[in-house]
C-alpha cells in the first residue's frame, strides 16, 4: 500500500491503496465517484473513460501510481451543472437506453471535441468506435456528437 | 366512447386524511380495481416518496407523482408508462415526477420486464388509474364552485369552468374525501395529448451527469465486496488452496459454498488480485466434460434420430414430401450467445436476524425476494427489494442465480455484501441463448406449388425450439414442426426475443430460397402465403393475417423494393410478442466487402405512447439482431467459455452499423410492447439482402464465420 495524491475534478484527495489499483477503482470504491463505469476492465468498451489532463483515458488501465500530478476529470466533474454541451446534445437527443455506457461516451466525445471542435461525420465515428454500447443507441451517439459540435462553434 | 373498466373488488378502496393534505391515488394493477386513496403531505410525497408504492399522488403544490412499478433496464417503461397514467389525469408533464417502485406484491401483480409483456398488461390500468383521479378533481371541483360536473373541464393539471380555473393541487384535499367512482371514462384516442408525443427519458440528468442509478453503484456502511470463482459447467469443486489470495492488501476472507469460491475484502481491486491467485482443482461431475465439436455432432446425431416430438402436424406431410416434384432443404445453425449487458450482473443483500435488505439489477424481483426468503427460511414478506436501474439486461436478469449467491454469502459473512461480477464472470458464466440447429424442408409440387413443409429444430437446453403456430403454419396444407432438446450441463435461458432470435432468420432465409427455387418474387409470394391463409386457413392461426400484410405493403412502399439499381435488397417480416416487423435491407459488394448501407423497418405495435423510446427500441433490436448475427460466437472447450471478454466476444461496433429508417404504422389499435419484435427479422433481412448481391446463403451464425464471408469481410474494425 502507499499513498496517492491526487486532483480529481479540481479537487484533491489522498489516497492509501497498492500500486497497481486502477484509477477506474480508485475512484469508485475509494472515492465515491460512481459516475465512472466498469463493464470490461480490460480497455476493450470505453464505459470507464475520464480525462487526464484533457485527454480520454480507460481508467479500468491505468495505474494510480503511473497518474503522477495530472488533472483528473470524471463524468461528474465534466461541468458544473450537467450542462456541458455534449451534455446537452446527449439530452436533446435523447441519446440513452439503458445509460449505462453514456458516461463514457460522454468523456469521449468531450475530449474529441475538445480536439477538434468540428469532426466530420467520419471523424466522429472514428472517435467513438472504441465505445460500445450494447442497447445500440450508435444512430444516436453520432448525432449528439454532431449536435454539440454545433453548439461549440 | 372508450369505457373504463369496472371496479368490482370496492374493498380495495381505502381513503386515509392525514395532515397536510394533498391526493394520493394508488392503482390496483392486478385486478383493474378502482383506486386506493391516501392523503400525505407534500413534503411527505418526496420525502418519503419511495415508501407509498402503487400510487400516483398530487401534492398540494401541484406536483405529480407517479410510481413506476416495473424494472427499467433501457427499455424506457420508467418514461413511457407515466406517460399514460399523466395522459388521462390531464396534467401538464413538466409537473410529473417519476420515481421507481420497490417490488410490492400486494400492489403490483406483473413487476416484471421480460416478454415485451407489460405494455398490454398495463395499458388499461395505467389509463384507469389517471382517469379516476381525474374524475375526482372534477368532482370536487364541482361541489366547490356548485356548477353540474357536466360544465367543466380539464386541462394541464387545472379543472376549468369558464373563466375560473382551480389546479389539481387545491383540490386534492376535497378530491381525497369522495367516493371514488366505480367507472369512468376514458380519453379518445385523437385526445391524446401526452401519449405520441417524444417525452425525453425522464432519468435523461441523472444519467449524463454521473449520479448513482445502477446496483453497481450501491456502496453501504460496512459492505463487504464479493467475487465468486465458479466451477466450469459439469465439473465440481475439488480442493482450494488460498493462501496466496489471502495475502492481497485488502482481501478480508476466502470461503466456499456449493461449487464456488468466494473471495471477499475491503474493494473490487484486491479481490481481482486474488482470483488469479487462488489454486483450484474441479473433477467432473459425471458425464464427459462438452466442446463445440460435441454439440456439432449431437445436434446432427439428434436432426436424424427421427427422436423429435411433433409440435404441430397439418394434413399430410408425407404423402406431400412422397408425391413432390422437388424437395428443397437447408440446415441452418447458430451458437450460444452470452446476454453481455454493459453493466456485469451484481446485486447486494444484506441478511439481518429476520429480515433481508436487496438492492440491485434484477427483471424479476419477485423471484429475487423468493430465492432470499428460502435461503434464509424466512417469510418472503420479510425481504424488501429495492431496484435500481438496469445497465442493461437481454433476459439474463430473469434469473436469480447472482442474488442467491449474494444472500448466500451476506448470510455467511453476517455483513452486508455487494456481489460483482467481472465481464469474464459475466461471459463465461452461463444462462445462455441456447445454441440451435434447423432442418427445413419444402416440397413443390410438379406446378411449382409448395405443398409441404417440414421443421425440426433441435438445440442444447433449448426447450422447444420451434414457435410451431407462427407464419408460416397456417398457409401451408401439408406441414409438420418438430423439436427436440440436448440435456447439457451449459446453462441457458430466455435471451432477448427467445428463440425468435434466431428461429426468424432461419425461416426467413429458408422462405427466401423457395421463393426462389420457384422463381417467385421474396416479397409476392409470402403475400401469396398469407393470401393462402387468410382464403384457406389450415389449422389455428396465431397471428393477424392484416396486420402483417400491412407492415408487408408499408415496407414496400418506403422502400422502394424491386425498383432501384445499384443496391441488392433482402426482405424479412415476423410476428413476435404481439408485435409485427417487417424488414428491407440493402446490400453493396465494394471491393468483395460486404457493405451493409441500410434497413428499413416498419412496426405495427398500435398505438405508439413514446416516438423516440420507440424508434430507440426498434434501432436497439435491430443492430442487436444483426450485430449478433454477423460477429457473436461463444464456442466451448471441456465446459469452458472460450471467449472471455470483448477483446474474443464481438460486438457489433459503431463502424458496423448501416443507417436505420423507421416507420410505424398507426392504427389506433392498443399498444404492444417493443422491447423484442424488431430483433427477429433483422438477421433475416442482412443475410438475404447479402444473398442478392454476393450470391452467398448464410446459414450459420455469426456470419463472420462462414467460409465465404472470410474474403467478403463484413466490415471488422481496423
Ligand atoms: S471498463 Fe475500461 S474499457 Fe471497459
Ligand atoms: S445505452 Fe445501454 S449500453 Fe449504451
Amino acid at each position: 500500500m502507499a499513498n496517492y495524491k491526487l486532483k480529481v475534478n479540481n479537487k484533491n484527495f489522498e489516497v492509501d491503496v497498492d500500486s497497481d489499483t486502477p484509477l477506474l477503482w480508485v475512484l469508485r470504491d475509494n472515492l465515491g465517484l460512481i459516475g465512472t463505469k466498469y463493464s470490461c476492465g480490460i480497455s476493450q468498451c470505453g464505459a470507464c473513460t475520464v480525462h487526464l489532463n484533457d485527454e480520454a483515458v480507460r481508467s479500468c488501465g491505468l495505474p494510480v501510481s503511473s497518474i503522477g500530478d495530472a488533472k483528473i476529470t470524471t463524468i461528474e466533474g465534466l461541468s458544473d451543472n450537467g450542462d456541458h454541451p455534449v451534455q446537452e446534445a446527449w439530452k436533446e437527443v435523447d441519446v440513452a437506453q439503458c445509460g449505462y455506457c453514456q458516461a463514457g461516451q460522454i468523456m469521449t466525445a468531450a475530449a474529441m471535441l475538445k480536439k477538434n471542435p468540428s469532426p466530420s461525420e467520419e471523424e466522429v465515428i472514428d472517435g467513438m468506435n472504441a465505445n460500445l454500447c450494447r442497447c445500440g443507441t450508435y444512430h444516436r451517439i453520432k448525432e449528439a456528437v454532431l449536435l454539440a459540435s454545433a453548439k461549440i462553434k | 366512447m372508450n369505457k373504463g373498466l369496472k371496479s368490482n373488488r370496492r374493498d380495495f378502496l381505502k381513503i386515509a386524511a392525514t395532515t397536510g393534505g394533498g391526493l394520493l391515488i394508488g392503482f390496483n394493477w392486478s385486478a383493474c380495481d378502482s383506486p386506493k386513496m391516501k392523503v400525505i403531505s407534500d413534503q411527505e410525497i418526496y420525502d418519503r416518496a419511495v415508501n407509498f408504492n402503487s400510487f400516483l399522488s398530487i401534492s398540494p403544490s401541484n406536483h405529480v407523482v407517479i410510481f413506476s412499478p416495473n424494472p427499467e433496464l433501457g427499455q424506457n417503461i420508467k418514461t413511457s408508462f407515466p406517460m399514460i397514467v399523466a395522459e388521462e389525469l390531464d396534467v401538464d408533464w413538466a409537473n410529473v415526477r417519476v420515481q421507481q417502485a420497490f417490488l410490492d406484491t400486494e400492489k403490483y401483480d406483473r413487476q416484471v420486464t421480460g416478454g415485451s409483456g407489460a405494455m398490454p398488461h398495463s395499458w388499461q390500468r395505467l389509463r384507469q388509474a389517471g382517469a379516476t383521479a381525474r374524475q375526482m378533481l372534477m368532482e370536487a371541483a364541482a361541489k366547490r364552485l356548485n356548477v353540474p360536473i357536466t360544465e367543466l373541464k380539464t386541462d394541464k393539471g387545472n379543472v376549468i369552468h369558464g373563466s375560473k380555473k382551480l389546479n389539481y393541487g387545491e383540490l386534492a384535499n376535497e378530491a381525497a374525501a369522495l367516493t371514488v367512482p366505480e367507472e369512468v371514462k376514458l380519453k379518445e384516442v385523437k385526445d391524446f395529448k401526452i401519449i405520441g408525443t417524444a417525452v425525453k427519458n425522464v432519468e435523461n440528468d441523472a444519467m449524463f451527469t454521473g449520479q448513482p442509478l445502477y446496483g453497481l453503484d450501491v456502496y453501504r456502511d460496512g459492505m463487504l465486496h464479493a467475487m465468486i470463482q465458479r466451477a466450469p459447467f459439469g465439473m465440481k469443486l475439488k480442493s482450494v488452496d488460498a493462501d496466496e489470495a489471502k495475502k492481497v492488501n485488502g482481501v478480508k476472507d476466502v470461503v466456499t459454498f456449493k461449487d464456488n469460491v468466494a473471495v471477499v475484502g475491503t474493494g473490487t481491486w484486491p479481490l481481482m488480485k486474488a482470483r488469479k491467485l487462488l489454486k483450484i482443482a474441479y473433477e467432473p461431475i459425471d458425464k464427459a466434460l462438452e466442446s463445440t465439436a460435441f454439440h456439432n455432432s449431437k445436434f446432427d446425431e439428434m436432426l436424424n434420430s427421427g427422436a423429435a416430438e411433433v409440435k404441430r402436424k397439418d394434413g399430410d406431410v408425407n404423402a406431400a414430401f412422397k408425391n413432390a416434384a422437388r424437395i428443397i432443404k437447408s440446415e441452418y445453425q447458430c451458437p450460444f450467445l452470452s446476454h453481455s449487458p454493459m453493466e456485469p450482473m451484481n446485486f447486494f443483500a444484506n441478511v439481518k436476524e429476520d429480515s433481508v435488505e436487496l438492492i440491485g439489477p434484477t427483471q424479476t424481483p419477485d423471484r429475487a425476494r423468493n430465492a432470499a426468503a428460502e435461503i434464509c427460511g424466512i417469510a418472503p414478506e420479510k425481504v424488501s427489494v429495492e431496484l435500481t436501474r438496469l445497465g442493461g439486461g437481454f433476459g439474463r436478469r430473469l434469473r436469480a442465480d447472482f442474488v442467491e449467491e449474494a444472500v448466500e454469502l451476506s448470510k455467511m459473512l453476517k455483513a452486508p455484501v455487494k456481489l460483482t461480477w467481472t465481464r469474464e464472470d459475466d461471459i463465461t458464466g452461463g444462462a445462455y441463448r441456447p445454441a440451435v440447429k434447423y432442418r427445413f424442408e419444402a416440397a413443390l409440387n410438379s406446378k411449382d406449388e409448395l405443398v409441404g413443409y417440414k421443421l425440426t429444430g433441435v438445440g442444447m437446453n433449448s426447450g422447444n425450439s420451434t414457435r410451431e403456430n407462427n407464419f408460416p403454419a397456417g398457409a401451408i396444407e401439408n406441414l409438420e414442426i418438430k423439436s427436440m432438446a440436448f440435456d447439457s450441463p451449459i446453462t441457458t435461458n430466455a435471451w432477448r426475443a427467445p428463440i425468435t432470435n434466431f428461429l426468424a432468420f432461419a425461416e426467413q432465409s429458408f422462405l427466401d430460397e423457395v421463393a426462389e427455387a420457384m422463381g417467385k418474387d421474396p416479397v409476392a409470394f409470402r403475400l401469396e402465403l398469407l393470401d393462402k391463409a387468410k382464403a384457406n386457413p389450415v389449422g389455428e392461426i396465431h397471428y393477424d393475417i392484416d396486420r402483417m400484410r400491412g407492415v408487408i405493403n408499408t415496407a414496400v412502399e418506403k422502400s422502394g423494393w424491386g425498383k432501384k439499381q445499384g443496391v441488392s435488397q433482402g426482405f424479412s417480416v415476423y410476428f413476435s410478442h404481439r408485435s409485427y416487423v417487417a424488414q428491407v435491407a440493402e446490400a453493396r459488394i465494394v471491393d468483395g466487402k460486404a457493405i451493409l448501407d441500410k434497413i428499413y423497418a416498419i412496426t405495427d405495435c398500435g398505438i405508439v405512447i413514446n416516438p423516440t423510446g420507440a424508434d430507440q427500441q426498434v434501432r436497439g433490436g435491430m443492430l442487436d439482431g444483426m450485430g449478433h448475427a454477423m460477429f457473436a460466437n461463444l464456442t466451448f472447450t471441456d465446459g469452458i467459455a472460450d471467449q472471455k471478454n470483448f477483446d474474443t466476444y464481438r460486438l457489433i461496433r459503431m463502424k458496423e452499423i448501416p443507417e436505420i429508417e423507421t416507420h410505424f404504422i398507426d392504427n389506433g389499435i392498443d399498444p404492444t410492447g417493443l422491447g423484442e419484435p424488431a430483433l427477429p427479422p433483422t438477421g433475416g433481412a442482412v443475410a438475404n439482402a447479402i444473398y442478392k448481391a454476393s450470391g452467398q446463403r448464410l446459414r450459420n451464425q455469426p456470419f463472420s464465420n462462414e467460409e465465404g464471408m472470410k474474403n467478403l469481410n463484413l466490415g471488422n474494425p481496423a
